[in-house]
């Protein structure tokens, strides 16, 4: 089982996920440098949080045409498991492996708090640490995280699904202030036809151990390692 | 020597370049002829306050420095502290106050920007930012837009490097109307034995300059920092620079990078005065000359001058002298980042500063000239005439309801919840921290230890104003002890003195005086200064801001210690109280906010009691006896007690009963509101109270029963001494709804900010 994280010049979620791997399966995972035109024999790819490139265009539009994107779009293609987080979710959408875009948070400004969510019903070996309907808490940290896509595409994504985590209250109460970013049906991550994709705005990395405030997000690394392999 | 293409210096281009007459006499004498036009600007930078601290050096060399976990102490970039494990800590606070107050966003973002540089040069990995910010009448409209955009520059810096922005303070003054004080602090990490210096050594070594190319921005800033500001300020913007943090980002990891190569001899942050100041004090520390020529240095746009190469202050550069030969180590890392690495100089014996531009001679200035040589100034002092009569607190009659009045407090935008502001920060980036902002300090774990450290920043600004010595003695009893409420052992400071127009000698006179206080409580609690800042000239058109000497406290946390934040846990616990019940209302907040008078004498410090409450509060946290600890400061018992019970945003509020121990003769006024040093509350289930009383005899420290955590209201009343069991009828009476109420939404409705939180 070989975990392999990119790094884009801008990633600066990389360490944390790392971190979370070894605290998880007490092995290292190794760096993807994003002019790499191969993915190392990675089992499983994880493209973490940061502002790659500055996000100085939209989030997540430079770092698609990295030459290691080639062979990340191709590993996922194959049913390779990529886990996309926060710019890595933004990565995913522009890269075309995920539907959607994410856009300025409706309140306009950078948001860092924790977040409750309720894990969908995807059928995803990446989410199979979760129960559906479970609710979650881990931190969100994004100017960028309001998600949208045209009605065709939202119905599709439910219908088929693929919703990962909407944003809810502690007792699970999907939508209204709970929702911090304005996303469309409150849609925090989703996964690809497949499942073997997944794109989410929270930081399960920083809920991965007691000491950060919470574990929520421990069973999606246990889960994406154990199945990945 | 002669330039041909240069200006003549006139007597009024000297003067435009903020220049004193006989200072530059003794520039004519040094040189032993006139200056060039390039050398003129470079003595103005290298001469200005900003970079000479020729006002405040003679006071500053009397802080306290010495210590034996101190591996750094100032004079370099930054501090560094040996905190076990082969670990360092290394730390600086900095102002960027001029900046920010003509281009909020930008001058904040450089400001964090410039710190953080200052940290990683000396070979550190960022891990914590914090930042102290002053504000002037958030009602005004202009005030809205510069807390905006400072808060927006701060978290757009932070949050892009992946440096998390952890703790601060934010507060507001009239005094800050024209003036607003930005204070960035950065903490960072590096094995002990690797730290890394800005000495110049080794004549032949390569000079490289890395990371962003060169602009026309922030030529003059530091003179600029070094004067008043004066209606023309707003015509200065150009003077100020524009953050590139993605560049800095991947300056941080190349520099990092190339320190795990032995490949540098000496590395310094472009600051203030660009390459000019980084090559001057590098080759000063190194007693070594250098060679520059400015037509290597990488540019951003064509035609730039010798001159304005050697001031721009364009953001995200370094200097670096590399060991010879290694020159292909450092071109290949900087390039693997794609940042600009160029070789432009060589190290000399020759004692002197030269810059070519080619061939032609620009600057040939003796190294100590700009070092050594820059001026001291012993300026006049002067106790202010109308002193005596600030310290008398006219008679206050009591408010007609206790409990509106702990709202009003509560409510005012100094005291309530500053969630808006740290929401924007990213303070959980690189999975360190096991403490957030909104508590007494923060608390980072570090990778390679299981100690941890804490960090906070503090400053009473009405209390120096009001009494100097005593106020800056408070700012650091009051950070030790915030410190403590962590668990925290204090382990330095670093220090950012924020000051009016020390040519005014009643300015000269709070600086000296309150030199004189800091230094004087660091070594009443064993503490060094590490490093620090100095910024004077805050004032706008004669009116000064209130002195603020900034206290930035970093703290190690032994392993084992389980942290305990500010607020009660829940319902049915004891609370009590470190330290005695009591208090003043002489420069108080209660005196500033309910009645509207900024007058009285500010609370001394009791050392003896003021180490015994730290060192209980420690104690019992490290037994892990504590559920919560909170320091007394602004408001007193009331608003301390209202923290703890409405604090968290995330949790339900818990109540408490408190029937307080007060002597008679203090007032119910003063028993709620009164402020002073040496106090700690806390709350902790009934079976440890029996240990905790043992800490607190062991300690000295007096520990006073107040009551119990509860479920619904927070309710005060008077015990009376007479007879243990009886108390007075209830003073206060307040429903946890408004008072979170007041508490959360205070800083968003009195800065009429759009919507609540979510």
């Amino acid at each position: 089982m070989r975990v392999g994280i990119v790094v884009f010049p801008g990633s600066n979620c990389d360490r944390d996920c790392a971190r979370a791997v070894a605290e998880v399966s007490g092995r290292p995972a190794a760096w993807i440098w994003h002019k790499d035109r191969d993915l190392g024999g990675a089992d499983l790819v994880i493209v973490p949080g940061g502002f790659s490139y500055g996000d100085y265009l939209r989030c997540g539009a430079i770092a698609r045409f990295s030459p290691v994107m080639e062979e990340v779009v191709a590993f996922a293609r194959r049913g390779g498991p990529v886990i996309g987080i926060c710019n890595g979710f933004q990565i995913l959408t522009e890269a075309g492996l995920l539907p959607g875009a994410l856009m300025r948070n409706v309140g306009l400004k950078f948001i860092c708090q924790d977040v409750h969510l309720s894990v969908g019903d995807t059928g995803s070996p990446l989410l199979g640490g979760y129960r559906p309907g479970q609710v979650v808490r881990m931190p969100v940290a994004h100017a960028d995280g309001r998600f949208h896509a045209d009605a065709e595409t939202l119905s599709r994504i439910e219908g088929e699904g693929r919703v990962a985590f909407r944003y809810c209250d502690a007792e699970g109460r999907v939508g209204g202030p709970s929702n911090p970013n304005g996303s469309l049906a409150a849609i925090a991550g989703i996964v690809s036809p497949g499942g073997n994709v997944l794109g989410m705005m929270p930081h399960p990395e920083r809920a991965a151990e007691a000491i950060l405030g919470g574990t929520d997000g421990r069973a999606l690394f246990v889960a994406a390692l154990s199945r990945a392999a | 020597m002669t330039t041909a293409t240069e200006p003549a210096v006139t007597p009024e281009l000297v003067a435009s370049h903020g220049l004193a007459e006989a200072e530059y006499r003794r520039i004519v004498e040094l040189l032993g002829r006139p200056p060039t036009y390039t050398e003129l600007g470079v003595f103005s930078v290298m001469w200005s306050e900003h970079c000479s601290y020729k006002s405040s050096r003679i006071w500053l060399r009397t802080l306290p420095t010495q210590g034996p976990r101190v591996l750094q102490g100032p004079g370099e970039n930054a501090g560094a502290i040996d905190i076990g494990d082969g670990l360092a800590v290394v730390f600086k606070m900095e102002s960027h106050n001029h900046p920010s107050f003509i281009e909020p966003y930008q001058g904040a973002a450089t400001g964090v920007g410039g710190i953080m540089r200052d940290v990683f040069t000396m070979g550190a990995r960022p891990v914590a930012n914090l930042n102290s910010l002053r504000f002037g009448d958030p009602r005004s409209p202009r005030m809205r837009w510069l807390v905006e955009g400072v808060v927006a520059g701060i978290g757009g810096y932070g949050n892009c490097v992946g440096v998390p922005t952890v703790g601060g303070e934010v507060s507001f003054h009239p005094s800050y109307d024209g003036n607003i004080l930005v204070n960035a602090m950065t903490v960072g990490i590096c094995r002990a034995d690797r730290i890394f210096r800005g000495i110049a050594a080794g004549p032949g070594n390569p000079v490289m300059y890395v990371g962003s190319r060169t602009g026309r921005d922030g030529i003059h800033g530091a003179t600029m920092a070094s004067e008043e500001f004066s209606a023309e300020s707003e015509s200065k913007r150009p003077t100020v620079q524009v953050g590139d943090p993605f560049t800095e980002k991947l300056l941080i990891e190349a520099c990092l990078e190339l320190m795990e190569e032995d490949a540098i001899v000496a590395i310094q942050d472009m600051g203030a005065a660009g390459l000019t100041s980084s090559s001057v004090e590098m080759a000063g520390r190194g007693g070594t000359g250098l060679d520059l020529d400015v037509a290597r240095v990488p540019r951003r746009e064509a035609g730039m001058s010798p001159y304005e190469v050697l001031l721009s202050e364009s953001q995200e550069r370094m200097l670096i002298v590399a060991a010879r030969g290694k020159e292909d180590v450092v071109t290949q890392v900087f390039r693997k980042w794609d940042l600009e690495v160029e070789t432009v100089g060589v190290v000399t014996d020759t004692g002197r500063w030269r810059i070519f531009d080619g061939d032609r001679v620009m600057a040939d200035i003796p190294v100590p000239a700009l070092t050594d040589a820059a001026p001291v100034y012993e300026r006049p002092c002067a106790e202010p005439a109308d002193r005596e009569a600030t310290r008398l607190v006219p008679e206050v009659p009591d408010p007609g309801d206790f409990g509106e009045a702990l709202l009003a407090v509560v409510g005012d935008p100094s005291v309530a919840s500053k969630r808006w502001v740290w929401r924007q920060y990213d303070h959980q980036v690189q999975t360190g921290t096991v403490v957030g902002p909104g508590g007494d300090a923060a608390v980072i774990r570090v990778d390679g230890t299981q100690r941890r450290i804490a960090l906070t920043s503090d400053c009473n600004p009405l209390w120096v104003q009001l009494d100097p010595f005593h106020g800056a003695a408070g700012a650091v009893a009051e950070a030790a002890r915030n410190l403590a409420c962590v668990g925290a052992e204090p382990l330095g400071i670093t220090d950012c003195l924020n000051f009016g127009n020390p040519e005014r000698p009643e300015i000269m006179w709070q600086f000296r005086e309150a030199v004189r206080g800091m230094s004087y409580g660091l070594d009443q609690l064993s503490i060094p200064v590490v490093s620090g800042n100095v910024s004077l000239y805050n004032e706008t058109e004669g009116r000064a801001i209130l002195p603020t000497p900034t206290v930035g406290m970093v703290g190690l946390v032994e392993a084992g210690v389980e942290p305990v934040g500010s607020a009660f846990r829940g319902p049915g616990r004891i609370v009590a109280l470190l330290g005695d019940v009591g208090g003043q209302l002489g420069a108080s907040h209660y005196l500033r906010v309910a009645v509207g008078v900024e007058l009285g004498r500010p609370p001394v410090v009791d050392w003896e009691r003021e180490r015994a409450v730290h060192a209980a509060c420690r104690e019992a946290i490290r037994a892990g006896l504590l559920e919560s600890a909170h320091d007394l400061s602004e408001g007193g018992l009331a608003v301390a007690l209202a923290e703890s019970c409405v604090g968290r945003h995330d949790a339900p509020p818990v109540g408490a009963d408190v029937y307080a121990p007060a002597p008679p003769e203090l007032r119910d006024l003063e028993l709620l509101f009164g402020e002073g040093h040496g106090r700690v509350l806390v709350s902790l289930p009934r079976e440890a109270w029996d240990a905790v009383q043992a800490i607190c005899a062991r300690a000295g420290c007096p520990l006073n029963w107040l009551g119990e955590t509860s479920a619904d209201a927070l309710r005060i009343a008077r015990k009376l001494p007479t007879d243990p069991y009886a108390t007075t009828e209830t003073l206060l009476h307040v429903s946890l709804h408004s008072l979170a109420a007041r508490y959360h939404g205070g800083f968003v409705e009195a800065l009429g900010f759009e919507g609540g939180l979510a």
